[in-house]
């Protein structure tokens, strides 16, 4: 092992190799697979097997009796795609998914930047003990959360009467087909908020001060320097932050997972719940292509974000 | 693709403490306005939690009669009892922190192990295997899960703590992060290690590792915080009581027969969050230099 240190040559930016360098990567090659081997060994069979068998899948029949003899799975092309697309309840789940994702992110972004500037601009204690305050949804566990959140959703829980006090009537939150979307939505907004705000926050805090300063002497109001300094030169965080919220929104699962198991009628089913459905049902191939669409279609929002992210930079 | 784009994030201590300076604006009267509708906001948003605390120490009774009712009128252990005596919780923690203690150490030595290799040696493959990495990064759970548990069945696992924590022991951000702070590391530092004669181990062991505390530090925390929470995955993967982890347990009984039951359920709430909710709040700095570290939670 310790045999490579003992060829002087090193490997170094720009530097000229030796001949005797070549034996030397060779080795410094193994050495370097070796590192990796055991990461290489978990990711490959927990993920990259997975992930190629699943795409796999999707062009076959494949269902929980074949596990025991894969053979007898038959390959069915995109059957399974065209089926997907014309399947009622699939598109409803992309309805719901694209719901969530269209009012969740502008939402959960509006929300954290509001948050994130009051504490870099509005107050100069306790800043901790906000941020604290803040991000404790995002380090709770859905399951614990979404009890207490059913408890106050209920007819007459908290929500409800507190509602009642401005004279809203009370929605039932959760057996309302129109009200259980916005509802996860709102605790999605509650559990993500925190994380955007500590990225917006850092953002913040990088814009240097002398550019606020000499916006307020050339006489700009708070409002204005906020939305022709802060938001152009904060563009790169906030695309960030909507790139995150996209890719986690798509998945968009475990609230009505815990919350509505999907229902009432289908009003919270989402791509990702299709899936483990279908999963549940035992179609496995079927179940793959869902996922699959639901994979093209985050690689393809990403790229899109990436390059949005890209061209002004 | 420009999966590296994140890395214009230094990783690293962001400077969140506000020690720096910053222009103040507004009279004292705008401030302490904003001051109000903080203390406001954040008392909304940690409503949930109050709540929960309050309700836990409610009956079943009491909860049923006046559903918003704020402080309990006749507060109670029992609901906490029952989950020590009746409901094993003592079992249902162990497994959480068997499978977290696990997940952690083998993330704390995968990543770093390949983000060396990726970072400070050359070999054939190497762009090809980061580039796979940060790939993966995109894919939603769904798309492995399906497969993921036909192979733990098929090598006799479910129901088993390593089906429990062996498909989470290699992420790829904790990659992404391990190899982000090496790179950072001198390269003149480890020549001349080599150059005293020290092989890769020993280099790894005793000139890289010492120096990466920061990027455990964050890897640790992430990693925990994923395991401890994580949920779909044990649900599935852990079928007897015996290898429930809090969230299955606190799932299970709040869709079984007990789902009425809040004041029980409300306190199962509250064990489940408060280890983690301590942990957060004592190393909350951490924390939040994490989060801003790798933009994730």
């Amino acid at each position: 092992m310790t045999a490579a240190a003992d060829s002087v040559t090193v490997k170094g930016a720009g530097r000229k190799r030796t001949t005797s360098s070549t034996a030397h990567r060779r080795q410094q090659g193994v050495i370097a697979w070796l590192f990796a081997l055991p990461f290489v060994l978990v990711f490959g069979v927990f993920m990259l097997v997975p992930l190629v068998s699943s795409f796999l899948m999707s062009f076959t029949d494949f269902t929980s009796r074949d596990v025991a003899n894969p053979g007898n799975a038959s390959f069915v092309g995109v059957d399974q795609y065209t089926e997907l697309f014309g399947d009622e309840q699939f598109r409803r789940s992309m309805v719901n998914t694209a719901y969530f994702v269209v009012i969740g992110i502008p939402l959960t972004m509006i929300v954290a930047l509001a948050l994130a500037v009051a504490l870099d601009r509005g107050i100069d204690r306790f800043r901790t003990v906000f941020r604290v305050g803040f991000y404790t949804p995002v380090v709770t566990s859905i399951v614990a959360v979404a009890v207490v959140w059913r408890f106050m959703l209920q007819p007459n829980g908290l929500l409800n009467t507190v509602l009642g006090w401005v004279g809203v009537t009370d929605p039932d939150w959760l057996n309302s087909t129109t009200w259980s979307l916005p509802a996860l939505i709102l605790m999605a907004v509650w559990r993500n908020m925190g994380t955007l705000m500590i990225i917006f926050l850092a953002g913040l805090q990088s814009i240097p001060g002398d550019v606020k300063e000499a916006a307020s002497i050339d006489g700009a109001n708070a409002w204005k320097s906020f939305t022709n300094i802060t938001l152009p030169l904060l563009r790169p965080t906030l695309l960030l932050g909507a790139v995150l919220l996209s890719v986690g929104y798509l998945q968009f699962f475990e609230e009505s997972f815990v919350m509505t198991k999907g229902g009432p009628l289908d009003a919270t089913l989402s791509v990702s719940y299709f899936t483990y459905n279908q999963f549940g049902f035992g179609e496995y191939g079927y179940a793959s292509a869902a996922s699959y669409v639901l994979f093209v279609a985050i690689a393809l929002v990403s790229l899109v974000q990436f390059r949005a992210l890209r061209s002004k930079d | 693709m420009t999966i590296a784009e994140p890395t214009s994030l230094a990783i690293g201590p962001a400077p969140l403490a506000g020690g720096g300076k910053r222009v103040r604006r507004g009279g004292s009267r705008s401030r302490s306005l904003t001051y109000v509708v903080l203390v406001l906001a954040v008392l909304v948003t940690l409503m949930p939690f109050i709540w929960m605390l309050l309700g836990s120490f409610k009956t079943q009774g009491e909860i049923l009669r006046d559903p918003s009712g704020f402080l309990p009128a006749d507060p109670t252990m029992s609901n906490y009892s029952t989950w020590f005596r009746d409901l094993n919780i003592g079992r249902f923690f162990a497994n959480s922190l068997i499978v977290a203690v696990f997940t952690v150490l083998g993330n704390l030595l995968f990543c770093s192990m390949v983000g060396y290799a990726l970072a400070k040696l050359d070999f054939p493959g190497k762009r090809f295997l980061f580039l796979l990495v940060m790939l993966t990064l995109m894919v939603p759970g769904v798309v492995t899960f399906v497969p993921l548990f036909v192979m733990v069945s098929k090598l006799g696992l479910v129901n088993t703590y390593p089906a429990l924590f062996l498909p989470f022991l290699a992420s790829p951000l904790g990659v992404f992060l391990m190899r982000q702070f090496i790179s950072g590391i001198p390269d003149s530092l480890i020549e001349a290690a080599r150059i005293d004669g020290a092989g890769e181990i020993r280099i790894f062991a005793r000139v890289v590792m010492p120096l990466c505390g920061p990027p455990l530090a964050t890897l640790s925390i992430l990693t925990f915080l994923g395991s401890w929470n994580n949920f779909l995955w044990p649900l599935v993967a852990a079928q007897s009581e015996d290898k429930y982890t809090l969230p299955v347990a606190l799932s299970l009984f709040s869709t079984g027969q007990n789902a009425t039951d809040y004041g029980l359920l409300l306190a199962g709430s509250v064990l489940v969050i408060t280890p983690i909710v301590a942990l957060f709040v004592a190393m909350q700095r951490f924390f939040i230099q994490s989060i801003a570290a790798t933009g994730i939670k």
